[in-house]
């Protein structure tokens, strides 16, 4: 039986880990990765103490911290489920199970889904989630991005470099981006932008061919073998969504101790509804709600 | 030894994130950049049937995306 287990090894839960190591908590963390977005940011220039670093060697830093204490991590190891048992609680993995008194969700957030006909179906053939990644497969293609604000102008940028033609397809009536990169994208002959477009259903055969769009009530057929989903992000609350209270947004509802609203359970960094997703609100989330754990583990110990 | 092919693209985080994982863990690989080898592009679209970085080929087990788990088990790595 562990105290806590820490769920998500973002900036959020690695410094959870450190704070617990450091009330010398008998703790395990479980992650898919280390590191979890920081570790795929490019320029980070808000982190106190550095002008300047990139995500992966910032990652590296909190993990090098983190391996000090010789915490017990299970990296690479999914959660498939969460169970509140009688005052503790049972998390089930793809591999075992693990026991904890207490526990913190640092699970993070992913990009947002479109939910729309095709998109699972054709992820990773020709839908894809990360520009910076895939962008340079669609060269002399002809491709969709939908969104409307900087993520979806980064996208658009990227791709004006590689891609034959971009369709920007935009739910609103103007960009929520940038201005600098606004500028950019609408000086650009590759790109056609749609306004007021909503993206309908993506259809391929083994790759994608084709989107359906529907503008103020008419729809259209672009030809496309890319469509880049450049939408948000929501939070990876789904394993917790039956346990604990989570908001409209699907945020997991802490107080300013970090507490959810079962006792035992806390959260932080970008799976929680905390305002301002940065890696150091992250970080400094992932600390109160470890000396919070450390706080209930005290009382009812 | 296993061998391991990661086809990448120098911009992709997590094709970096994969290849950190594999050094830390003292795995050789030959990384093959896809943004400008397009034949290997191809060569990894056929292989994997999808499109979309990274890609691993570990003694013929594909493996696409970030996948810490299945890299781990394809390469019998404890942990």
């Amino acid at each position: 039986m562990h105290d806590l287990i820490i769920i998500g090894a973002g900036p959020a839960g690695i410094t959870a880990a450190i704070y617990a190591a450091r009330k010398k908590l008998n703790l395990l963390v479980i992650t898919k990765n280390i590191g979890g977005q920081a570790a795929i940011s490019a320029d980070i220039e808000n982190y106190t103490g550095y002008q300047y670093i990139s995500g992966p060697e910032l990652v590296k830093k909190f993990e090098e911290h983190m391996r000090e204490f010789n915490i017990e991590a299970k990296v690479g190891e999914a959660v498939v489920g969460v169970e509140k048992m009688n005052g503790t609680f049972r998390v089930k993995t793809d591999k075992e199970t693990h026991e904890s008194k207490t526990l913190i969700l640092a699970t993070g957030a992913k990009p947002r889904t479109l939910n729309i006909l095709g998109e699972k179906k054709f992820k990773n053939r020709g839908v894809t989630y990360c520009a910076t990644c895939d962008a340079p497969l669609f060269a002399n293609m002809d491709v969709a991005v939908v969104g409307g604000g900087n993520s979806a102008l980064d996208a658009t940028l990227q791709l004006m470099k590689i891609a034959n033609k971009i369709y920007l397809i935009n739910i609103n009536p103007s960009f929520r981006g940038d201005e600098v990169m606004i500028e950019k994208v609408e000086k650009s002959d590759k790109v056609e932008t749609l306004f007021n477009t909503n993206a309908l259903e993506i259809l391929g055969d083994k790759m994608v061919t084709e989107i359906k769009v529907e503008k103020e009530g008419k729809r259209k057929i672009l030809n496309v073998q890319g469509v880049f989903v450049e939408i948000g992000y929501v939070a990876n609350s789904d394993l917790v969504a039956n346990l604990v209270e989570l908001n409209k947004r699907g945020e997991v509802v802490v107080d300013e101790h970090r507490r959810t609203n079962v006792p035992g359970i806390f959260a932080a960094g970008d799976v929680s509804n905390a305002p301002y997703k940065q890696i150091v609100t992250a970080a400094g989330d992932g600390a109160k709600a470890a000396l919070s754990a450390y706080e209930y583990l005290s009382r009812v110990r | 030894m296993a061998t391991v092919k990661v086809y990448s693209t120098p911009t992709c985080p997590y094709c970096r994130m994969v290849k950190d994982f594999l050094k830390q863990n003292k795995i050789e690989f030959e990384n093959i950049d896809v943004a400008t080898n397009t034949e290997a592009a191809r060569e990894m679209v056929t292989k994997s049937g999808q499109m979309a970085v990274p890609v691993l080929d570990i003694d013929g087990t594909i493996i696409v995306g970030a996948d810490l788990g299945a890299i781990k088990k394809a390469l019998h790595l404890e942990g």
